[in-house]
């Protein structure tokens, strides 16, 4: 079966490279710029991985990452984290928080592929 | 744990101003007191102290008053500038006068 | 000395001094007054207290009375020495309204009324003509004593004579420098110099006297100070009663006195200069009190017995063969009575313009048509006429008393007549219930128990009042006769007459004042006057504009002559912001009127002049109501506290919102470089993800390609713009900007902001109100600056305004020199919270990137405004977002030199 990834990315054009790279791969993947609205489907039907822009509209990653990490169904979600920022602490919060992964932007589509690829597979 | 310092001056500042508007007030008053002494000095009774001694004591009386005023004015020099005004926060007290 | 050869002398020292007044005028003239108007000279100048009764009676006082004379000068000293406690409040007033005598302090402290300008100024004239009698009389009476030659003038002994040319003289000199021009502060620079160099004459020439007796007719201090034991007299005992009350006494006069009003009062520039003279002062007549008991002594035993020592000070110096100081000393007294005539009468002249003649012409004039004339001329001629009349009435005083000996005692006299304006000046101070009615019936019952118990009488028996009335009272009646009042008999009759005028004038003030009501007007400015100290603005006073401007100016120009007059005008219409000589008749400015109008003619007539154009109900009924009720005092003062405890919590508020705001710029500093990093990643990351999509080549349909290729484009160029507003804000914030200044119309700079911001959001059509008439400005400043800034607020607007039919108002108004744009739509608006942040870098209202911008714009915005001599600000509660920009319709070259740096702290107001 396809693995289904959701992306929640503000920045149109970030999340149609991601799109790209990811179906090219063999994902199906799901975009939302909006993260407060992808929170909602995100617990009713879990993807098989979540990649999290940090900086993003009204909620930001972190509340994200808090409520998915606060519901039965997400516990265990795989989450990549990108951000712009690139501040050592913003990759502490992050951890703090449980994420999988934390990826600096800009990144090469190569290490995404194989992070993303790592992830699900552990 | 050092006290406010800056705010203490301040506040001593404009309260010896205050105090030295008041010694400005009680001056004349002093002034006229210390100019009535004469009057007590003699009696209808006694004599009459010599006139040449009197005129020193009035002399005196009045270049005391004048240097304690000259001094008040250089004080109170400050008081007047229209920028900076103590009389302003003074006034409640002074109204009565 | 030859008769002639004196009156060369005086011939030229008056010329000297003519020489000195007319520098000193031509120097104020030429703004070069500032040493002219130093405490120096203000000191000096009251030294017109010291007239030639002081000059010459001092030492005669002395010889017949001891020490009592020194009470004339412990008074003042008293007065001076305590200026904190009246004077500096009395000058005060009179500076900020322009007072021109005492008579105008009073009327204009008890509602602007006239009736009590003219009682007052009755009272001086009856109590000052005598007083200047007197100086005519001392020069007469010096000139006589000096000439050694009788017989080479039939003008020699004729005193009458002498006096009449004296006063003449007097009265040229008083007309050329008292009434040269209607000075808007009753100011004579002139006169006041003059006055100072004669101060420094007389001093001298005492002192000179004094040291020559004390050193060189007597062996030294100590050799006087036995001398004058060995003279002393046992009427020279100090008599308690009369030291007392003549220390109160000329305490009391120093204040009253119409010239010393007027020198010390009237003529003051700064409060400074008092806090000078209250040392300097006392100083003065400390030293010409120094050697007047010396001089007396030593005059007693040397001069020939029957000798007057009224003019020990001259003749003294002539007896033991000094003419040069015999010279020195007449010129001394020649000073004082010179100065004291010159000022007297210069102060009773503009009693009597201002508070009589003027205001009768009024009436007359209003009665018949109310526009003819040159009022200034007419202010002017009434004033030297007044002058030549009081000069004369003086003289004629002198003639009809022949110079008799009751004239020593006038000064005292008038002490006492003068000293019935002391509770309607006090209570002017500090009662604000003292009311029109108490002051006038004070005066009047006062002035007529003075008249009828020591002026009338001081003529002696038969003259004005019969022996017989003198003798038993009226009609017989004991206790009514004017040296023994009520069967008063252990005073000395001055003192007799001092203390019953002036407990029937303050019974009647406070009894009056209690039990009438005052009007509003005169409660207006009691506040103003007792409050002096703790108020924040004049009072208002003329609330209901009913004039036009065009009905003022002629009648300004009638004052001031059309040249100020116009000047006023202009400056005032510039101070509203308007151009032209027509301002609009606001409160403010028919204040600033009638101030400038009492500076030439009093307040009453000022007050009656403006009433008279503007309309009679120049009180408002809100005045009425607010000054009237009886609560209005607490109310006021209770405002005055709520006022000051809401300015308290208003700097509390504006210091937390500085140190919120401090405390966000410093996290947003913080953040600054993660922000920049940010900005650059974000497209960055789309360019290196599309690019290496395009490296692999694989799997890509042609269209793909293109549309990656155009993203790559678009992100550089977001790139390249985020690079180029970072430099430009870099530029712009450090002053380094270039400007290129050009004229052009504002309402083409909106037409271009407008177009170019359209393309943002295209879609959206925002509906724009403009007006195209305000628009129609031509504003010279960096106009591609300018439009840049408006672009700015347009695009903002475009992006963010969230009102589903978006509409822009455009609103320009010009405010003085600047011009002022607003920019108001209809959306939400700016959180209030965030409003303060808003010209901050970064500093977007959302962390989206929707809009597309880098959250620079503003921040750009705000240090162009500041480069352009201008700001931009957010206007909170228009009903959207409000932005407006300011700068001013001519930017100078040094404007944009003179805002380097921006100030990042700085609040948008």
């Amino acid at each position: 079966m396809q693995k289904r990834v959701l992306v929640i990315e503000d920045e149109p054009n970030i999340s149609e490279a991601l799109r790209f790279i990811l179906s090219r791969n063999g994902w199906r993947v799901e975009v939302s710029a909006d993260g407060k609205a992808a929170l909602g489907s995100l617990s009713a039907d879990p993807p098989d991985l979540l990649i999290l822009d940090l900086m993003l509209p009204g909620v930001n990653g972190f509340d994200i990452l808090r409520q998915v990490r606060a519901y039965d169904d997400t516990r265990t979600l795989p989450v990549l984290m990108l951000t712009a920022r690139g501040q050592a602490a913003d990759r502490i919060e992050a951890e703090r928080l449980g994420v999988t992964r934390f990826m600096t932007k800009p990144f090469a589509n190569a290490d995404v592929l194989a992070t993303v690829h790592e992830m699900v597979q552990t | 744990m050092k006290p406010p310092k800056p705010t203490q001056f301040l506040g001593r500042e404009s309260y010896r101003l205050r105090r030295l508007m008041d010694a400005a007030r009680l001056l004349p008053v002093i002034g006229f007191v210390l100019l009535l002494l004469p009057l007590m000095r003699h009696s209808p009774e006694m004599e009459a102290p010599p006139t040449a001694g009197e005129s020193v004591y009035l002399f005196a009386v009045w270049a005391v008053l004048i240097l304690l005023s000259l001094l008040l004015s250089i004080w109170l020099r400050r008081a007047l500038e229209p920028h900076d005004e103590p009389t302003r926060s003074d006034r409640p007290s002074e109204s009565g006068d | 000395m030859s008769f002639n050869l004196l009156v060369l002398t005086c011939l030229g020292y008056v010329v000297l001094l003519f020489a000195v007044a007319s520098a000193a005028e031509r120097a104020a003239v030429a703004g070069r007054a500032g040493w002219l108007r130093s405490s120096l000279v203000y000191t000096l100048s009251l030294s017109v207290y010291c007239t030639a009764w002081t000059f010459y009676g001092a030492v005669g006082y002395a010889a017949r009375s001891g020490l009592e004379f020194m009470t004339i000068y412990l008074g003042p000293t008293l007065v001076f020495v305590g200026w904190w406690l009246l004077l500096r409040k009395l000058v005060r007033i009179g500076r900020e309204n322009r007072v021109t005598s005492i008579a105008d302090m009073i009327s204009a402290r008890y509602g602007k009324s006239n009736v009590l300008g003219v009682i007052v100024t009755l009272l001086c004239i009856t109590a000052g003509a005598p007083y200047i009698a007197l100086q005519l009389q001392s020069i007469a009476q010096s000139f006589t004593v000096f000439v050694s030659d009788p017989e080479s003038s039939p003008l020699a002994t004729d005193t009458i004579l002498i006096a009449f040319w004296v006063a003449a003289g007097l009265a040229f000199f008083a007309i050329v420098f008292g009434t040269r021009s209607l000075d808007a502060n009753e100011q004579h620079p002139g006169i006041v110099t003059a006055i100072a160099v004669e101060a420094v004459v007389k001093l001298l020439a005492l002192l000179a006297v004094g040291v020559f007796v004390v050193w060189f007719v007597a062996t030294g201090p100590g050799d006087i100070l036995s001398r004058i034991d060995t003279q002393a007299l046992p009427e020279w005992e100090i008599q308690p009663g009369r030291w007392t009350g003549l220390i109160l006494l000329s305490a009391i006069a120093i204040i009253c006195l119409p010239r010393m009003f007027q020198v010390t009062v009237v003529e003051n520039t700064e409060d400074r200069h008092l806090a000078t003279a209250s040392w300097a002062f006392p100083l003065y007549l400390f030293l010409i009190s120094l050697f007047v008991l010396p001089i007396a002594v030593v005059g007693m035993e040397l001069m020939p017995a029957g000798s007057n020592p009224d003019m020990f000070v001259l003749t003294l110096p002539l007896h033991l063969g000094q003419d040069g100081l015999a010279l020195l000393s007449f010129l001394g007294g020649f000073s004082a009575a010179t100065s004291m005539v010159i000022v007297a009468s210069l102060a009773l002249a503009t009693m009597v313009s201002n508070h009589i003649v003027v205001p009768l012409w009024l009436r007359a004039r209003s009665a018949r048509q109310r526009d003819t004339g040159d009022m200034r001329l007419l202010v002017l001629s009434v004033r030297r006429l007044s002058i030549c009349f009081i000069l004369g009435l003086g003289y004629l005083y002198y003639v009809i008393t022949g110079g008799s000996a009751a004239l020593a005692a006038i000064g005292l006299i008038a002490f006492v007549g003068v000293a019935q304006c002391l509770p309607a000046l006090i209570g002017a101070l500090y009662w604000r219930g003292a009311s029109r009615n108490g002051a006038a019936l004070g005066l009047v019952a006062g002035m007529a128990i003075w008249l009828y118990t020591l002026f009338l009488p001081s003529f002696g028996p038969d003259v004005f009042l019969s022996a017989r009335v003198m003798e038993s009272g009226p009609f017989d009646i004991a206790w009514l006769r004017p040296y023994n009042m009520f069967g008063l008999t252990t005073l000395d009759p001055l003192l007799h007459s001092l203390f019953w005028s002036l407990m029937a004038n303050v019974i009647a003030f406070c009894v009056g004042s209690i039990l009438s009501f005052p009007s509003a007007i005169e409660r207006v400015q009691g506040a103003l006057f007792v409050d002096i100290f703790n108020r924040p603005g004049t009072a208002r006073s003329w609330t209901r504009p009913m004039a036009e401007a065009e009905d003022l100016l002629p009648m300004a120009q009638r004052i001031f002559g059309a040249t100020e007059a116009q000047a006023f005008f202009r400056a005032q219409a510039e101070l509203q912001g308007k151009q032209g000589f027509l301002p609009d008749i606001t409160p403010e400015f028919l204040e600033a009127l009638e101030l400038k109008l009492a500076g030439s003619v009093g307040s009453a007539t000022a007050y009656a002049m403006l009433a008279q154009t503007v309309g009679t109900s120049v009180v408002s009924v809100d005045d009425l109501m607010a000054v009237a009720s009886e609560t209005a005092q607490i109310m006021e003062y209770s405002a005055k506290l709520e006022a000051k405890s809401e300015e308290l919590s208003l700097t509390a508020r504006k210091l937390r919102e500085a140190n919120e705001k401090l405390q966000t710029l410093s996290v947003q500093k913080d953040a600054f470089l993660s922000q920049i990093s940010h900005e650059l990643r974000t497209p960055m990351t789309s360019i290196r993800a599309f690019s290496e999509i395009l490296m692999d080549a694989e799997g890509i349909s042609n269209e793909e390609r293109t549309h990656f290729a155009q993203i790559i484009h678009d992100e550089s160029i977001r790139l390249t713009r985020l690079l180029d507003d970072l430099l430009d804000l870099s530029v712009l914030e450090h002053g380094q900007v270039q400007l290129n200044i050009a004229s052009a119309n504002l309402h083409d700079l909106i037409d271009k902001a407008i177009t170019a911001s359209k393309s943002v959001q295209a879609e959206r059509q925002f509906v724009l109100h403009r007006n195209r008439d305000s628009e129609d400005v031509q504003i010279v400043t960096d106009t591609g600056r300018l439009t840049q800034v408006f672009i700015n607020v347009l695009s903002n607007s475009r992006k963010y305004c969230d009102a589903a039919e978006p509409q822009m108002r455009i609103k320009v108004r010009r405010r003085g020199e600047m011009v002022e744009v607003d920019f108001i739509d209809n959306g939400s608006g700016i959180p209030r919270e965030q409003d303060a942040l808003i010209f901050e870098k970064f500093s977007r209202l959302t962390d989206s990137m929707q809009a597309g911008g880098a959250g620079l714009g503003l921040a750009i915005c705000r240090e162009i405004m500041h480069n352009l001599g201008g700001e931009i600000t957010y206007v909170p509660g228009q009903g959207g977002a409000a932005f407006r920009v300011v700068c001013p319709l001519k930017l100078r070259a040094r404007d944009n030199a003179a805002q380097p740096a921006s100030d990042s702290t700085e609040a948008p107001e």
